[in-house]
C-alpha cells in the first residue's frame, strides 16, 4: 500500500466540488481511498480519523488544497494523481440553453476539436489574415474573397503546401466536398468522378453535366482563378490531383481551368504522368497535342470533359442521352435574322461559361471582344459598350467593385441586356442562369420581363431579338433547372441543354452566307 | 494519409468567417458550421492591423505567452489579506496633508468632473482646510493642492475616488508576493462624497467615520492573528451570488460576520458599537471597496512585467478612462474618453443628469469579477437589464479577451470555471470586444450624488494606443 501527498499551496476550491471531485477519484481504478479537501481544522481532523494526517498536511493553511491518494502501488498512486489532476480541468459548454460563439477562428478551434475546415468571405483586405490564422491551426482553408494580392496567395499556399492543408482560393467560390456543397454549388449525384478546377462556374457547369449524364461527384475542389497563373504556379491544382490520384471514392478526374499559363500547364500535364487513374483535361483554349502527349484526354468543351468522364467513370455510353446540337433550329432562326443582324451578345454570370461560349464564337469570327480577352488587342475599350461580338463577364472586377457578383445580384446585367437589345447589329444575345447554393432564388425569373418588353420591342421594329438561355442546374437544385426552363420558354427564349450548346447555338444563328 | 484526403473521408466541421448565407447553406444540407461573431481586427484600422500583426511574429508572440503567463500567475496566486485600517497620512505612500487622491489616470482641477469637483471640496472642508465649499474651490483652484491618482499610491478609490490624509483606510497585504493595497472606507450609497455629494451631512458622516468607525476597525483588527484572507472570503461571496462590484450583499455579510467578534472586544462602548453596526446593515455596499483593494493588491503583483500584454489598472476619472498594461512599467497610462453607463435610474433623474464613467472600480473587472463574474449573480441582472442568459453570457465572452481562468475564484453557474483573468490588450484588439464593468452612475454635478448603476465599457482609443505603443516597444 502506497500514500502519495500533494499539497497545492494557496488554491481554493469550495467544498462542494472538492466532495464531488473526491467521489469522482475514489472511482479511479488503483485507487484505495483519495481524499481532496482545503487544508482545513475539520478536514484535517477527518484526516487523522482515519489514519491518513502527516506532520506536513498538520502544517498546511486554510488556504491550500491537500490531495491524498491511498493506492495499491506508488506506480498506481502516480496514475491517480494524474487522472485527479484531469479532473480539475474543466471545459466549456453551452449555458442556458444559447449556442456559444466565438469571436475568432482561433477560440472556436479551442473549443471544437472536430473543426476542419474554415470557409472565409470577410472583406479581401482581412481574409488573408484569417486564412493564415485557420491554416496555422490547422484548418483547410476555403477563401470565397477576392481582391486579395497575389503575394498573399502565394505566402498562403506555400503555408498550405508545407502543412499538406488545402488553400481554396482566394475568389474561390465553389467546392463539394464528401457530398457537402460550399459556396456556390449544384446539388448533385454522389459519385466516383473527382473535379479540381481553377474556375468556379466551369467546375460547377461540369459538375452538373456529369449529373445530367448519369454520373456523379467525389470532390470537387476549387483552387481558385489564379492558381494557374505563372506566378502562383499550380501550388493547390497539384497537390490536390496527388490527393485525388490517392482517393478511394475517386476513379476519373477532371481538370477545368480558364486558359492556363504555358509553363504551369505543362506543370500540371507532367503530374498527369504520375498518376494511375484516367485524367480528363479541359483548358479553355488548351490544345490536344500536349494532353494526349501527358496521357490525359483531352477535352475541347465543358460538356465533352462531362462526357469523357461519365464514360471513363463506367457508365455505359449507349445510356446517354447526348442532348445533341439542334441542327434544324439554327436554320430556322438563321432565316429569321436580317443581314445586318450580325452579332453575338454574351452576357454572362460565370467566368469560364462566357470564355467557353466566347472560345465557340472565336473558332468562327475573328472580331470577338471582351472584358475578360485573353488577347489584348480584343479588349474592349469601354467595358460598358459593345463591339462587334462581345462577350461580358460580369463577375469579373470591373463590374464587382463594391458590389455583389452578379449570381446575386443581377442589376447590372439586366441594364446591359436593355442596351444590347436595341441594337440593330445585334442577332442573338445568350445569357447563363446559374442556380444552386449561393446563387439567386430565381435568376431567370428577374430577367424575364425585360426579355418580354425587349422581344416586343423588336418585334415592332420589325426584327426578330434572338435570346439563348442557359440554365445551370440541376432537378435537385432548388429552384430546379425544369421550373427555370419554363420560365424561359413561357419568354419566347431559346434554351440550350449545356453552355457548350449554348455557345454553338449562338455562333451558328449568327452565320452568315453558306 | 496526406490531410487533404483524411479531409475527403471527414465529416465536414466548418467554421464559417464572414457571409452567413453560405452558413444557412450548409445547416440546409444538414452539415456541421459554427458562424463565427467575427469583426475586423483593430476596428479595421490599417495601423492597428499591422501591429497586432507585428505583435504575432513567432519569437514576439513567444515572449509575450511567456510575460503573460507570468503575469496572470502572479494574479492567480497573489493572497490578499486584510491586516489592518488606518489613515491614510499614517500608511499611504506620498500621502500629505494637502493631497487629494483621485479616481482614474491624472486630471487636473479645472478639468475634473462635477462629481469629482464636489468631492474634492467636500473633502477640503472635512480637512478643515477650507471653511466653506466656495473657500474649498478656490483652495483647490490655487495650485496649493497636490492632486494625485489614487492607482500611483497604491490605493484604489470608488466612484470619484477622493482620498485625503484623515480619511481611514483598509490596509490589504500580499501574503504571497508581499505588496500593500490601499482603499477608503464606504460610505455606502447614494448622498455620499465619493459620488459628488458634498453637504454638512456628508461632511458629518465622514468626521463619525474618522472618530469613530475608523479607529473601531483599526483596534479590532490588532485582535485578528493573521488578519482576514479576502480571497478566500471573495470565493465564498461569488458562491453565495455577488459578482462583487455592483452587489455585495454576501460579501458584506461575510465580511461583518469576520469582523464581529475583533470589533466586540474593542474598548467602545456598545452605543457607539451598536451606530456601527447599524452602519453597515443600512446598505450591502460596506465590504464594496474591501474587494476592490483585493484586486488591487494581486494586479500589482503582475505589473512590470516586461514583455507582458495584461492590464493592471482600468480606471477613470469622469472625463478619461484610463488603463496601465503590465509591460509598460510604472505609470504609463492609455487613455480615451470615459463613456455613458446605461442603466436603471432612481426616480425622478434621467439619462442626461448622469455623469460619465468615474471610479478606480473598475480595477475588480480588470481581476476578474463584477461585469467579468456576471454568471455568479443572477440576482443582478434587472440592474443591467437582461436575463440570466445575458448574465452569463457576459462572464463567456470575457474569456475571449483573457488569458486564463482562476480557479481559485470560480462560478457555479458556468460549472465551476474560474473567473475569466488577466485580460489580453491584443486580444481586445483582435475581437474588438471591449470589458465589461458594472459600475453605479453619478449625477453629472456636483453635491448630488449616486442616481443609479449600470453596465459601461472602456473606449477603444485606450486599447488602440496601448496595442500601438506595445509594438513600437518589441520593435525598437
Amino acid at each position: 500500500m502506497s500514500t502519495k501527498i500533494v499539497i497545492k499551496r494557496n488554491t481554493y476550491f469550495d467544498s462542494v466540488s472538492l466532495m464531488s471531485l473526491s467521489t469522482k477519484a475514489n472511482q479511479i481504478e488503483g485507487v484505495e481511498q483519495a481524499f481532496i479537501a482545503m487544508a482545513t481544522q475539520m478536514n484535517k481532523e477527518v484526516l487523522a480519523n482515519v489514519g491518513l494526517i502527516t506532520p506536513e498536511l498538520e502544517e498546511a493553511k486554510n488556504s491550500d488544497l491537500m490531495i491524498v491518494i491511498k493506492a495499491a502501488s506508488p506506480e498506481l498512486a502516480e496514475v491517480a494523481l494524474e487522472a485527479i489532476e484531469e479532473l480539475f480541468i474543466k471545459k466549456d459548454s453551452a449555458v442556458g440553453g444559447t449556442e456559444l460563439k466565438y469571436p475568432t477562428i482561433e477560440s472556436a478551434v479551442k473549443n471544437m476539436t472536430a473543426a476542419n475546415l474554415a470557409v472565409i468571405s470577410v472583406n479581401g483586405s482581412f481574409a488573408a489574415r484569417e486564412a493564415r490564422k485557420a491554416l496555422e491551426n490547422n484548418l483547410h482553408v476555403m477563401m470565397f474573397s477576392d481582391n486579395v494580392s497575389v503575394e498573399d496567395e502565394i505566402e498562403l499556399k506555400k503555408i498550405a503546401h508545407e502543412r499538406g492543408l488545402l488553400m481554396m482560393g482566394p475568389d474561390c467560390g465553389t467546392a463539394i466536398i464528401g457530398n457537402m456543397a460550399l459556396c456556390f454549388a449544384n446539388k448533385v449525384r454522389k459519385g466516383n468522378i473527382g473535379i479540381v478546377g481553377a474556375s468556379g462556374t466551369g467546375s460547377q457547369e461540369i459538375s452538373v453535366r456529369i449529373h445530367d449524364f448519369g454520373g456523379g461527384i467525389s470532390q470537387l475542389i476549387g483552387t481558385g482563378g489564379r492558381d494557374l497563373s505563372e506566378r502562383v504556379g499550380g501550388v493547390m491544382m497539384l497537390d490536390v490531383m496527388k490527393a485525388l490520384n490517392e482517393d478511394e471514392a475517386t476513379k476519373v478526374i477532371v481538370l477545368i481551368s480558364k486558359p492556363p499559363a504555358k509553363s504551369v500547364e505543362q506543370k500540371v500535364l507532367n503530374e498527369i504522368k504520375n498518376m494511375h487513374k484516367p485524367v480528363v483535361v479541359c483548358f479553355i483554349g488548351g490544345t490536344e497535342e500536349a494532353v494526349l502527349e501527358a496521357g490525359g484526354h483531352f477535352a475541347k468543351t465543358t460538356k465533352e470533359a462531362a462526357l469523357k468522364a461519365v464514360i471513363l467513370s463506367g457508365i455505359d455510353e449507349s445510356q446517354i442521352d447526348k442532348h445533341s446540337l439542334n441542327l434544324p433550329l439554327i436554320e430556322e432562326i438563321k432565316v429569321k435574322l436580317k443581314p445586318e443582324q450580325k452579332y453575338i451578345r454574351g452576357l454572362f454570370c460565370g467566368g469560364t461559361l462566357c470564355d467557353e461560349a466566347m472560345y465557340l464564337a472565336m473558332e468562327k469570327y475573328d472580331d470577338v471582344y471582351s472584358n475578360i480577352p485573353k488577347d489584348p488587342e480584343y479588349q474592349l475599350g469601354d467595358i460598358h459598350i459593345s463591339q462587334a461580338h462581345t462577350f461580358i463577364d460580369f463577375g469579373d472586377d470591373g463590374f464587382t467593385n463594391g458590389k455583389p457578383h452578379p449570381m446575386i445580384d443581377p442589376s447590372s446585367r439586366i441594364a446591359r441586356f436593355k442596351q444590347e437589345a436595341k441594337d440593330p447589329a445585334v442577332g442573338v444575345i445568350i445569357m447563363d442562369f446559374v442556380l444552386g447554393y449561393g446563387s439567386h432564388e430565381d435568376p431567370v425569373g428577374v430577367m424575364v420581363p425585360a426579355i418580354i418588353e425587349a422581344k416586343q420591342a423588336a418585334e415592332q421594329e420589325g426584327r426578330h431579338l434572338e435570346i439563348v438561355g442557359y440554365v445551370l442546374g440541376t432537378d435537385l437544385d432548388t429552384p430546379s433547372v425544369q421550373e427555370q426552363l419554363d420560365k424561359l420558354v413561357s419568354a419566347g427564349v431559346t434554351y440550350a441543354s449545356s453552355n457548350t450548346n449554348a455557345g454553338l447555338l449562338a455562333r451558328g444563328f449568327v452565320e452568315k452566307g453558306v | 494519409m496526406s490531410r487533404i484526403n483524411e479531409l475527403f473521408k471527414s465529416e465536414l466541421h466548418v467554421i464559417n468567417v464572414g457571409l452567413e448565407m453560405f452558413k444557412d447553406d450548409i445547416l440546409k444540407q444538414k452539415g456541421n458550421v459554427t458562424h463565427l461573431e467575427w469583426k475586423p481586427p483593430g476596428g479595421g484600422k490599417p495601423e492597428l492591423i499591422a501591429a497586432l500583426d507585428a505583435l504575432e511574429q513567432e519569437e514576439i508572440a513567444a515572449k509575450i505567452e511567456a510575460a503573460n503567463k507570468l503575469a496572470v500567475e502572479r494574479i492567480v496566486n497573489s493572497q490578499p489579506v486584510l491586516v489592518g485600517f488606518d489613515q491614510a497620512i499614517n500608511v499611504v505612500p506620498g500621502m500629505t496633508k494637502t493631497t487629494i487622491l483621485h479616481a482614474g489616470p491624472p486630471i487636473t482641477w479645472d478639468k475634473m468632473s462635477g462629481p469629482m469637483k464636489g468631492a474634492v471640496t467636500g473633502a477640503l472642508v472635512f480637512e478643515g482646510l477650507a471653511k466653506d465649499l466656495d473657500e474649498a474651490a478656490e483652495l483647490a483652484a490655487s495650485g496649493e493642492i497636490t492632486f494625485s491618482p489614487c492607482h500611483e499610491h497604491n490605493c484604489v478609490g470608488s466612484m470619484a475616488g477622493v482620498t485625503s490624509a484623515s480619511m481611514f483606510m483598509h490596509i490589504v497585504e500580499n501574503k504571497t508576493y508581499g505588496n500593500i493595497a490601499y482603499t477608503n472606507l464606504s460610505e455606502q450609497l447614494s448622498k455620499i462624497l465619493r459620488m459628488g455629494a458634498n453637504d454638512e451631512t456628508v461632511v458629518a458622516r465622514l468626521i463619525w467615520m474618522r472618530d469613530v468607525l475608523g479607529p473601531m476597525l483599526r483596534e479590532a483588527m490588532k485582535f485578528s492573528e493573521n488578519g482576514i484572507d479576502l480571497r478566500l472570503m471573495l470565493s465564498q461571496a461569488l458562491h453565495m451570488g455577488d459578482e462583487c462590484h455592483n452587489r455585495n450583499n454576501a460579501g458584506t455579510t461575510l465580511l461583518i460576520q469576520a469582523l464581529t467578534p475583533l470589533i466586540l472586544r474593542t474598548d467602545y462602548t456598545n452605543e457607539q458599537k451598536i451606530e456601527v453596526f447599524d452602519f453597515v446593515a443600512m446598505s450591502d455596499y460596506f465590504s464594496g471597496p474591501t474587494w476592490m483593494a483585493l484586486c488591487k493588491c494581486a494586479l500589482d503583483a503582475a505589473h512590470g512585467i516586461e514583455h507582458s500584454t495584461i492590464v493592471t489598472t482600468m480606471a477613470r476619472n469622469g472625463v478619461e478612462f484610463g488603463i496601465r498594461v503590465s509591460g509598460m512599467p510604472g505609470n504609463t497610462w492609455f487613455i480615451g474618453p470615459a463613456q455613458k453607463v446605461v442603466g436603471p435610474m432612481f426616480a425622478g433623474y434621467k439619462p442626461e443628469d448622469s455623469g460619465l464613467d468615474i471610479g478606480d472600480s473598475a480595477i475588480t473587472e480588470t481581476y476578474g469579477i463584477g461585469g467579468f463574474a456576471m454568471a455568479t449573480a443572477p440576482a443582478i441582472v434587472a440592474l443591467v437589464g437582461g436575463t440570466v442568459d445575458d448574465a452569463m453570457n457576459y462572464s463567456v465572452k470575457m474569456k475571449e479577451i483573457t488569458t486564463t481562468e482562476n480557479p481559485n475564484v470560480t462560478i457555479p453557474l458556468l460549472n465551476f470555471r474560474g473567473i475569466p483573468t488577466g485580460i489580453d490588450i491584443r486580444k481586445v484588439g483582435q475581437t474588438s470586444i471591449m470589458p465589461v464593468i458594472n459600475t453605479a452612475i453619478a449625477h453629472k454635478d456636483p453635491g448630488i450624488g449616486m442616481i443609479g448603476a449600470g453596465i459601461t465599457h472602456p473606449p477603444i482609443e485606450c486599447f488602440e494606443q496601448a496595442i500601438l505603443a506595445f509594438s513600437q516597444s518589441m520593435h525598437s
